[in-house]
């Protein structure tokens, strides 16, 4: 039921009721993951806000994507807790699952079927109507400047128009929370300009909570917040400017560098 | 001041309704027929495989093997006639392998990521994918039977219609075997042991070429094996229905089969046990 739900947005709260802040678009709460013995998360906690593009900075192997799988549902949370929007993850799959979109890492668009028929089977599969999924693909499909390819084979596009799809359709069903995870991996320059500064265009004019994954310290901006994930540990979190302030050093990518530095040691002591 | 923070969950719709479940059980269907018909290959070989069995193997056969009359048939038949229904059943396992494998490919391909994070629930996803592979099955069966129709495999014209029941349960039976068995494979390569320890034992161990009597005369022991086949009663449910008759046993042992590789396949992609349970290190 729907009326159980305070309105969340309603933040100008008359006197006689507490403040309700806004509710973090993901909020990952001590959360845990092993493959057998080895741990690949381990007490993971951060948010992300409404309209915030949040970086989660680590090197490849440092949990990022175990960390999206988790987010995703694909695998269940094995201890700690992880909300989208207030719902949870584990035990309210369905309203978290509605509010999310994601780009995976790796490619998943059907190469043999066309963009439009790509969009129409993402839309299918969130249960929305075909004539309104119709109209959503158009509206996307323009936005990406792909609107007069929509009938062609996936496989003809470049890298960044695959990515430029992907993210599309991952709005598809309008979520209010994105994530992507190295989501410019095998792109040149300019495609990874155009994919970043689509996504932030879409935190500053959609208010979409954005979870960017990479291990690009050029993707990051200081406006951004930023998560720092390393052997699957948070070393870090907060806005660029404290990160960098916290850790002594003048930029992100030395503040990371002293970060894993410090953090490393540490590790092989407990091992 | 004081603030009191009240993290309540965003209001969102909970549940979904019968048009949702609708649409995206279209959607599904509709995504592996447009995957199908782009596999054109996959169509001829799916069809060309039966019939050379028919035209060959049988044509080489009917000598050898003398079929007395059995339910459900009410007169002497060639043995092409005989072997139809098995024919029929195997087209139905190869594609419930086929589509186990399509699975086992998504997986690797990331496609099945998009169809995990549907917020529809899970084992109804699963099932939609079963349904899909199992309606892209009915059709191949369908264009078997037309050709061998031309072979004097002439049914009753109302067996066309009574065996449709009959091979959508088969094919949700194989297609949820199938999809149990990709759930167990690591890897693609892993795919040729599929042929070699499923398809192949199913098939020989069962009434599709030869009936269970002749089975018995060689070797009593092979007739229970071929007796405790799912695949045997997939053949036997498929033969009686196309004459116009139900065959109870095979029935519930279809039926009974199909619910438990469902519900086991649901299970092994449950997502408390890794959707893809790759070694440690598979996903970075």
């Amino acid at each position: 039921m729907t009326t159980q739900n305070a309105p969340a947005l309603d933040t100008t709260g008359s006197a006689t009721q507490p403040v309700l802040q806004q509710v973090p678009a993901l909020s990952v709460a001590g959360v845990s993951h092993s493959y057998g013995a080895r741990k690949a998360l381990n007490d993971v906690s951060f948010v992300v806000k409404p309209a915030s593009f949040t970086a989660l900075l680590g090197l490849n192997g440092a949990g990022k994507s175990t960390l999206f799988s988790l987010i995703t549902r694909l695998f269940a949370v094995q201890s700690g807790q992880i909300n989208i929007f207030g719902h949870d993850i584990g035990r309210t799959p369905g309203e978290a699952l509605r509010l999310l979109g994601v780009v995976f890492q790796p490619r998943t668009v059907d190469l043999d079927l066309s963009l439009r028929q790509n969009l129409l089977y993402h839309a299918a599969l969130h249960g929305i109507s075909r004539r309104e999924a119709r109209a959503r693909s158009e509206e996307l499909l323009a936005r990406i400047g792909l609107a007069d390819r929509a009938g062609n084979k996936v496989r003809d596009l470049s890298g960044g128009q695959m990515r430029r799809l992907e993210i599309a359709r991952a709005l598809l069903h309008r979520p209010r929370l994105l994530l992507l995870d190295e989501a410019t991996v095998g792109l040149d320059v300019k495609a990874r300009a155009d994919i970043v500064g689509h996504v932030r265009q879409l935190v500053t004019e959609q208010g979409i909570g954005v979870l960017w994954a990479t291990h690009l310290f050029d993707e990051i901006a200081p406006t951004d917040d930023l998560v720092v994930l390393h052997q699957g540990r948070v070393l870090a979190r907060g806005p660029v400017p404290q990160v960098i302030a916290e850790a002594g050093a003048s930029d992100v990518n030395a503040a990371f560098a002293r970060l894993t530095t410090q953090a490393s040691p540490a590790r092989s002591a407990d091992a | 001041m004081t603030v009191t923070t009240v993290h309540t969950p965003a209001p969102t719709r909970s549940g979904f309704s019968a048009g949702e479940y609708i649409t995206c059980l279209i959607g599904i269907v509709w995504r592996e027929g447009l995957r199908f018909l782009h596999q054109r290959e996959r169509f001829v070989s799916a069809l060309v495989r039966p019939l050379v069995w028919l035209f060959i193997f049988a044509a080489g056969f009917r000598q050898v093997l003398g079929i007395s009359i059995i339910p459900p048939y009410e007169t002497y038949i060639l043995y092409e006639v005989y072997i139809a229904p098995g024919l029929m059943a195997m087209i139905q396992l190869f594609n419930g392998m086929q589509s186990s494998l399509s699975m086992v490919y998504d997986r690797e391909m990331g496609n099945m990521r998009t169809l995990l994070v549907s917020p529809l629930p899970r084992g109804y996803l699963l099932f939609c994918k079963l349904l899909a592979g199992t309606a892209v099955s009915v059709l191949q069966v369908y264009a078997f039977l037309v050709i061998a129709w031309f072979w004097d495999i002439t049914p009753p014209p109302m067996g066309y219609l009574t065996v449709l029941p009959a091979l959508i349960l088969s094919g949700l039976m194989l297609g949820a075997l199938g999809m149990l068995i990709s759930s167990g494979i690591k890897q693609l390569e892993n795919f040729a042991g599929v042929m070699n320890f499923v398809i192949f034992p199913m098939f020989f161990a069962s009434s599709a070429l030869y009936p269970l009597w002749r089975v018995e005369e060689g070797s009593p022991w092979l007739a229970y094996l071929c007796e405790a086949n799912p695949f045997t009663h997939a053949v036997e449910l498929i033969r009686f229905a196309l004459y116009g008759k139900l065959n109870w046993v095979s029935l519930a042992v279809v039926g009974g089969c199909t619910a438990v590789f469902m519900i086991g396949a649901i299970l092994a992609y449950d997502p408390s046990r890794g959707f893809v349970r790759r070694g440690p290190g598979g996903e970075a």
